[in-house]
């Protein structure tokens, strides 16, 4: 069984399409990274698919139930992890979080969620005092501790800084591997391969993409670059095969000093993906 | 799978979230000053200018304003706090991220309700405590008035709170929230007879579309019970007419109950 099935989902806010047409298939305890430039549609995906807004056509079931009527026991297996929420800041890390675990039938202990998040030492902080980067974990521990099965994280690292970014990134991983399935929206390249098992672009409102982190839009199969210095300078030469070109060049025993081989990052695969589109 | 565990019932999220409601509430200082001091410092205010200047024996006007005050207070902390807190609740992110877990509608209103009851009895407390230090406002001794004081108040932090409920589906900011609720109430207070007294030296049509609101029905009914029966006769119907309180006050707790779940709206999206 599948925990998200889409097939053809359109959304259009008065003139403008938001959505047209999308198809997605995540299977469970799977990490699926939605890529795309802003207003491309992912919000509105993401938010039919959590049940915060309807859709004009289309097929979806999450978690085998459609959102659009998903009742509390449906509620009680999501968990979404807001974008931009500024409530509760009177309240304490620990009181909000044993509050929210409150409402659900099986939580996980509040203790154990605020570690898994890191804010262990700010328990008894404001939630007013905490950093940008904190008060998203503390998002994240307010969208996991009714122990869903899939939770949906709508851009979770924008704003932060490097060093929040990557701890953010370990507790995605730690999710994944207790076999949480995760629908991650972004639009930073680096996130979805680091974190990605499969990933689509979306632009425009369609999906123009799907694959892995290594094979997203051909790029796997895509010509390398190969550069070295030369004694007249830099060279670079493109290839289909740089493994052959290099045994040629190094036939003749020279040296190949400052050699690199590149093929396509995955940004610019994505940019190429996305500037089709335009 | 997850089958086996059973949801919270209504009645236990409600207690939960009516204790989050007014541990927040109590943590904002600037809400806590406002919504208890402003109807405390109407009440000298109106008592010290008017003092004794009222010619019943026996009774000062400001014993008067300060039983017709705890109606105002009523509507102070019920409704306005209410209208604020649900349109404040829509804009930081409170209602998106409770109809994201399996919470009902029915227990975020229960903890609503337990925050303006709450509110309610402090700020009648403060308000009576005022009358009784500063204008020697008489508490009953009887049973029987303060059995009226009881129904009389459950009904109109029922009826207000659920008002206030209804009216934040009008209001489109928590910005602008307050200064639109203030409107309403402030203009019943004029003419419901909370700040004029006695009632029947307004028009009678203003006392007509009074009588079709709350706010006089609750300043009667506590006139009723901390002034002399003499005082009766100052009313518009020239009697407390306790089954006619009742009687409107239920039937606003019911269109309340009608209008609240009929105009809520989780956010302020439109399509949803």
């Amino acid at each position: 069984m599948t925990a998200i099935e889409v097939r053809g989902l359109r959304k259009t806010y008065g003139s403008r399409s938001a959505v047209s047409g999308i198809d997605l298939s995540v299977p469970h305890g799977e990490v699926f990274a939605l890529l795309g430039p802003n207003g491309a549609g992912k919000t509105t995906t993401v938010e039919i698919l959590e049940g915060h807004r309807r859709r004009d056509s289309g097929d979806v079931r999450v978690l085998g139930q459609d959102p659009a009527v998903g009742g509390r026991a449906w509620r009680a297996r999501i968990g979404i992890v807001l974008q931009s929420a500024t409530d509760v800041a009177d309240l304490t890390v620990a009181e909000t979080v044993r509050h929210i675990a409150s409402l659900y039938p099986r939580p996980r202990p509040a203790a154990e969620v605020i570690e898994l998040t890191g804010l262990g030492d700010k328990a008894k902080a404001k939630v007013r005092a905490l950093s940008g980067g904190q008060r998203r974990r503390l998002d994240v521990a307010l969208g996991i501790v009714g122990r869903p099965e899939i939770v949906f994280l709508d851009e979770p690292t924008t704003g932060f800084d490097p060093h929040a970014r990557r701890q953010f990134w370990q507790l995605v991983r730690a999710l994944a591997a207790e076999g949480t399935t995760i629908l991650l929206t972004t639009h930073y390249l680096d996130e979805a391969e680091a974190l990605a098992d499969r990933l689509a672009v979306i632009a425009d409102g369609v999906l123009v993409a799907e694959g892995t982190p290594a094979t997203l839009g051909g790029r796997a199969g895509a010509g390398a670059t190969v550069s070295w210095t030369g004694p007249a300078g830099p060279v670079s030469e493109q290839t289909a095969d740089p493994v052959a070109l290099i045994a040629k060049l190094t036939a003749a025993g020279d040296d190949l000093p400052g050699l690199t081989v590149t093929r396509p990052s995955l940004e610019d695969t994505y940019l190429a993906l996305i500037g089709e589109q335009r | 799978m997850t089958t086996a565990a059973a949801l919270p019932s209504t009645a236990r999220m409600g207690l939960s979230r009516g204790k989050v409601e007014i541990l927040q509430f109590s943590r904002d200082r600037t809400a806590v000053t406002f919504s208890f001091l402003f109807p405390a410092m109407l009440l000298l205010l109106f008592g010290s200018i008017f003092g004794d200047d009222y010619d019943q024996p026996g009774l000062s006007a400001a014993q008067i304003f300060s039983a017709s005050m705890i109606a105002y207070g009523i509507v102070s902390t019920a409704f306005i706090t209410m209208g604020v807190g649900i349109a404040t609740d829509r804009e930081d992110g409170t209602l998106k991220r409770l109809r994201g877990t399996p919470v009902t509608a029915t227990a975020y209103f229960l903890g609503k309700l337990i925050l303006v009851a709450a509110l309610t009895v402090a700020e009648v407390a403060v308000l009576l405590a005022a009358g009784v230090a500063f204008f020697d406002l008489p508490l009953p001794t009887d049973a029987g008035r303060w059995f009226t004081f009881g129904w009389l108040l459950v009904l109109s932090v029922v009826a207000c709170g659920l008002l206030g409920i209804a009216a934040s589906a009008l209001v489109r900011s928590a910005r602008t929230a307050g200064a639109v609720l203030n409107v309403p109430v402030v203009a019943l207070q004029f003419i419901s007879g909370v700040f004029i007294h006695p009632i029947t030296q307004l028009p009678d049509w203003m006392i007509t579309v009074a009588s079709v609101f709350p706010v006089k029905w609750m300043a009667q009914g506590f006139r009723s019970v901390f002034l002399p029966d003499t005082a009766a006769g100052l009313e518009a119907g020239g009697a407390w007419e306790h089954g006619r309180i009742a009687l409107v006050l239920l039937a606003w707790c019911v269109i309340g109950s009608v209008l609240c779940l009929s105009t809520f709206r989780w956010t302020n999206t439109r399509d949803v």
